[in-house]
């Protein structure tokens, strides 16, 4: 049976409560007549063989790229980059895509004699992987043959030796990224594009670049002219990442993408009632949801945040595409489109979310109120083409216990930016005079070079993620969360949905139309 | 006339102890050797001494700590029982000083108008102080002397209040706060009036006796808000000057209670610092910190991360590795000195203002980092800008400009003194700052916001 496309349930008298995410736990709310409910397009069907879909793209490249073979011969230097531990989301069961992807690009690499290769995690500015982290991605056989031997490395946005300036962009962009990718024969970048926004250009002219590069396009200004993020052709974001990548082709270096898709398969088995539509759920959903509900509200956060992380997502690859960088971009955003793509008739005045545990920035580890600031309003707000599914002036109300706490390894300069710069200004516009600082403190970098800590700026980018959805709504309310945590990212605490409705009535007037985006599984709402 | 004494009784002195310890701070008061009784006005101890008759009597954080029990064993020789408390104190003279009407009566061999000496027409012995100009102003620019006319009491008890001759190094040079006989002289011992059996103190509606080298004239304009302010305020600009503060510099303030508070502001009157953080509770205290010139206000926990950023340090087990040139503790706890040892820089200062009792503190770094602990005390004469001035004379300007009566947040008839002291005890939490105790005929009690204008509540409705 074909997977069933995505639905706009209208809320009446016998719609069961909706499950809306809150962080590591859930809750049934009964949303007011009338309101809209998004569901996910089902998990599209993975590849049967997947090992063979890769094989088959790498030997049948797009755009005007050679086969990978035919590129590949002995004495040259192959460099393999790859997607860091923020995607996918949550992690993926064994094998990972990239360990698929990376084995098969060897396979045909040592059959060409190739034996001057290095792997880089792509990680731009975000934290180091864990030794763990990096054999998880990669598998056992690429980890123990490349780690050991010191060819297994992280890309270094600070260390000076390690990069190198391409040049400017017509606009003046610099192009800062990493030498050994630059002046290898061959770049090979291996992506998990589970959103829109992921992949193309981006891959390299983010992923291996450094501060002085990135800040051209990780500002307030690009991200509020990004409209969406995850429609590459309305997108300021993808805009300045093209003209990069561009560059670094003019540049002489020659890259060889592949990006590989996911089916929207999100949970295992025992937690597969989060996938499923309400009405839909039979006596073994109910009979988890109400054990699951209950052991968790018995159980430590720290406990439940442990757990939740523990879970691995039984994602599939549904296709992969290899060869020249836009032509294979167009083909992956064409296919996850076809998997999350929703046609939503008109905008509303309230957008609801429940937000989860996990967003990019926190795997293995807290979603600060700052993660939860920017998973709301960067990430599911921009889950859009066309239009915003909340109207502009609207309501965004995001349920998420929001709780005032940092992982002081991970996020250090987060403490400081959510204590000190949102203390002061809230506003995305206003932050950037407090970015230079946080990006060269010294004590910053040297967490992010040599433990595993996002980079100084990080915070700053969170929040210029939100910058569209600033701007474009007229109050932001968070259901369930600290309440001085929720007042300090300059948003309205509520103790319940419908205290927050009522809020929201106060900014969009009385009975609203609502819009609920049930997610995840991931979905992107085509508003027309 | 009815007072509070506090006498010497060991076991009330342990029950206040205990029940601080359970109740919280001033709450030792049910049960110790604190008592509202008849007090006999004290007698003048000798020429020169003069009778007030107290308008406001703060409670001090020294006073909170004496009372509940957890003032230093140090101290029990320079205090002599029984003795009312009360230092903070702005009252009325009840009798004249002979010889005023002019400016202070002058130093002989200073060639300025007297600041050792500043009230009254008592030379001082002859003795310079320091041999060098102390400021060219009286109190206030203003003479005192009838009777009726409002003063700020000085409490230190040094050689010239105990007729002590030769003075003391520390008094010839005008640092009365160091004066070395406290204990001797012709006064029982006691740092202060307020812990001295033989002068009263503050919180006593009979009164008590100062020398006039001890009382500073209020300026009309001052209410008295403002002028109970004035003790305290030169304790944090005694601190402030000690804290030697050089333009560009980095200074952190921990805590925020009044002295915290009052440091804050006498720094960005009397120093030049770059930047002024303050760690501070509560809201309410954060919010005066800014008005009174903090740059970054922070929770006390967000203090060293705000200063690492400030200073771009680095951090090595929990020490910064640069950190504040200098910081200053308002608090005196075993937490607060700690937390200053991991903030300051290597070679950098932390100042004591709050006074502390037994600590224990792991002094590693300051051993590793060479860094200077210093003790800031009480008031005498500051070098500011290369010109000697007297504290008092300095923290009325400070109070002045900085309108420091606001935080005086809650006024109790002394009848009521359990109530004021665990207000007190709890200022912080219950969103007060300094309570004092109001002796003027007819006055309405009541606790107000620390900013506010006039009494919001009256009698029986404290929060």
């Amino acid at each position: 049976m074909s997977p069933r496309p995505g639905f706009v349930l209208e809320v009446d008298r016998s719609t069961p409560p909706t499950l809306f995410w809150h962080g590591e736990g859930y809750r049934l709310e009964r949303l007011p007549t009338g309101s809209r409910v998004l569901y996910a397009p089902e998990p599209f069907d993975a590849l049967a063989d997947p090992v063979g879909a890769i094989r088959q793209a790498l030997a049948n490249p797009l755009g005007d790229a050679e086969p990978l073979a035919s590129q590949l011969r002995p004495g040259m230097r192959l460099t393999i980059a790859f997607d860091d531990v923020s995607l996918p989301l949550p992690p993926m069961r064994r094998p990972d895509v990239r360990q698929l992807v990376i084995e098969q690009v060897l396979d045909v690499a040592a059959e060409a004699g190739v034996d001057d290769v290095v792997l880089i995690a792509a990680l731009a500015l975000h934290r180091r992987m864990t030794d763990a982290e990096l054999r998880h991605a990669l598998g056992d056989r690429v980890y123990d043959a490349f780690a050991p031997h010191g060819l297994l490395w992280q890309h270094d946005a600070e260390d000076p030796d390690q990069l190198v300036h391409l040049g400017l962009t017509e606009q003046g962009e610099d192009v800062e990224i990493n030498k050994r990718a630059a002046e290898s024969d061959l770049l090979v970048y291996v992506n998990i594009n589970l959103v829109a926004m992921d992949g193309g250009h981006k891959s390299v002219a983010t992923g291996l670049a450094s501060y002085k590069s990135l800040r051209h396009h990780h500002n307030a200004r690009t991200m509020a002219h990004s409209r969406s993020f995850m429609d590459q052709h309305r997108s300021e974001l993808h805009s300045s990442n093209w003209r990069m990548g561009r560059l670094i082709a003019a540049s002489g270096v020659k890259v060889f993408q592949i990006e590989t898709t996911l089916n929207t398969d999100t949970f295992p088995e025992q937690f597969r009632f989060l996938q499923r539509r309400e009405w839909e759920w039979g006596a073994r959903d109910r009979a988890a949801f109400l054990a699951s509900s209950k052991v968790l509200a018995a159980t430590p956060p720290r406990v439940a945040r442990t757990i939740f992380h523990s879970i691995k997502a039984p994602h599939r690859m549904t296709s992969v595409q290899a060869g020249e960088v836009e032509a294979v971009h167009a083909r992956t955003t064409e296919n996850v489109y076809a998997q999350q793509l929703l046609e939503v008739d008109g905008q509303s005045d309230v957008l609801t979310m429940g937000l989860p545990y996990i967003c990019p920035y926190n795997v293995n580890s807290i979603m600060n109120p700052i993660l939860v600031a920017c998973l709301g309003l960067g990430y599911f707000f921009n889950m859009y083409r066309g239009r915003p599914i909340v109207r502009e002036g609207g309501v965004v109300i995001m349920s998420h216990p929001t709780p005032w706490a940092f992982h002081p390894g991970h996020h250090p300069s987060y403490i400081d930016f959510f204590e000190q710069v949102l203390a002061e200004t809230t506003d995305p516009n206003e932050i950037g005079k407090y970015e230079e600082s946080f990006a060269t403190d010294p004590w910053y970098v040297h967490l992010y070079r040599t433990g595993n800590a996002y980079h100084g700026v990080h915070p700053f980018y969170m929040w210029y993620w939100c910058a569209h959805a600033l701007e474009h709504v007229g109050a932001v309310i968070i259901v369930g969360g600290d309440r001085a945590a929720v007042r300090r990212l300059g948003f309205k605490p509520a103790s319940s949905m419908a205290d927050a409705l009522e809020m929201a009535s106060d900014v969009v007037g009385p009975d609203p139309t609502i819009t609920h985006l049930h997610s995840p599984p991931l979905l992107m709402a085509d508003v027309r | 006339m009815k007072g509070l004494l506090f006498e010497r009784n060991l076991p009330r002195f342990a029950a206040s102890r205990l029940a601080s310890a359970i109740g919280g701070s001033g709450r030792g008061a049910a049960v110790g050797p604190l008592r509202l009784t008849d007090v006999t006005p004290p007698d003048l101890p000798g020429p020169g001494w003069h009778r007030v008759q107290p308008l406001l009597a703060g409670i001090c954080g020294s006073d909170l700590s004496t009372i509940d029990g957890r003032s230093s064993r140090y101290f029990e020789d320079v205090v002599s029982f029984p003795f009312v408390p009360g230092h903070e104190v702005v009252g009325i003279l009840e009798d004249g000083i002979p010889g005023t009407g002019v400016p202070g009566t002058g130093v002989p061999g200073t060639g300025v108008p007297g600041d050792a000496n500043p009230v009254g027409g008592t030379p001082v012995g002859g003795t310079p102080v320091g041999g060098t100009p102390v400021g060219g102003t009286a109190v206030g620019g203003t003479p005192v002397g009838g009777v009726g006319t409002r003063v700020v009491i000085e409490p230190v008890l040094g050689c010239v209040a105990r007729g002590i001759q030769p003075l003391c190094a520390a008094c010839a040079a005008g640092r009365t706060g160091g004066c070395e006989r406290v204990a001797f002289g012709h006064l029982s011992p006691g740092l202060q009036i307020g812990f001295c059996s033989d002068t009263g103190g503050g919180w006593s509606a009979g009164g008590l006796v100062a020398h006039e080298a001890q009382l500073h004239r209020v300026p009309d304009a001052m209410s008295d808000e403002d002028a109970v302010m004035v003790e305290p305020t030169a304790c944090a600009v005694h601190a402030a000057v000690d804290a030697e503060v050089e333009a560009g510099d980095t200074v952190a303030v921990l805590g925020a209670g009044t002295l915290g508070l009052c440091t804050v502001a006498a720094l960005r009157r009397l120093a030049a610092p770059d930047t002024l953080l303050v760690g501070a509770r509560y809201a309410h205290q954060r919010r005066l910190a800014e008005e009174l010139g903090a740059d970054v206000v922070v929770e006390p926990g967000q203090l060293a991360r705000a200063v690492r950023r400030r200073s771009r340090s680095l951090s090595v087990s929990g020490t910064l590795t640069g950190g504040a040139d200098v910081v200053v503790d308002c608090v005196g706890s075993d937490e607060s000195l700690a937390q200053a040892l991991t903030m300051v820089r290597p070679r950098g200062r932390v100042v004591l203002v709050g006074m502390p009792g037994r600590v224990s503190v792991d002094l590693a770094s300051l051993w590793h980092r060479e860094v200077a602990v210093t003790g800031a005390y009480a008031y005498g004469v500051e070098d500011v800008g290369g010109t000697l001035r007297r504290t008092f004379d300095i923290a009325m300007d400070v109070v002045a400009a900085a309108g420091l009566g606001r935080l005086v947040s809650a006024h109790y008839p002394l009848e009521h003194f359990e109530e004021a002291l665990a207000h007190a005890g709890a200022a912080g939490r219950r969103g007060a700052v300094k309570v004092v105790f109001d002796l003027r005929a007819g006055a309405r009690h009541g606790a107000r916001g620390p900013a506010t204008t006039g009494p919001t509540a009256t009698k029986g409705r404290v929060p």
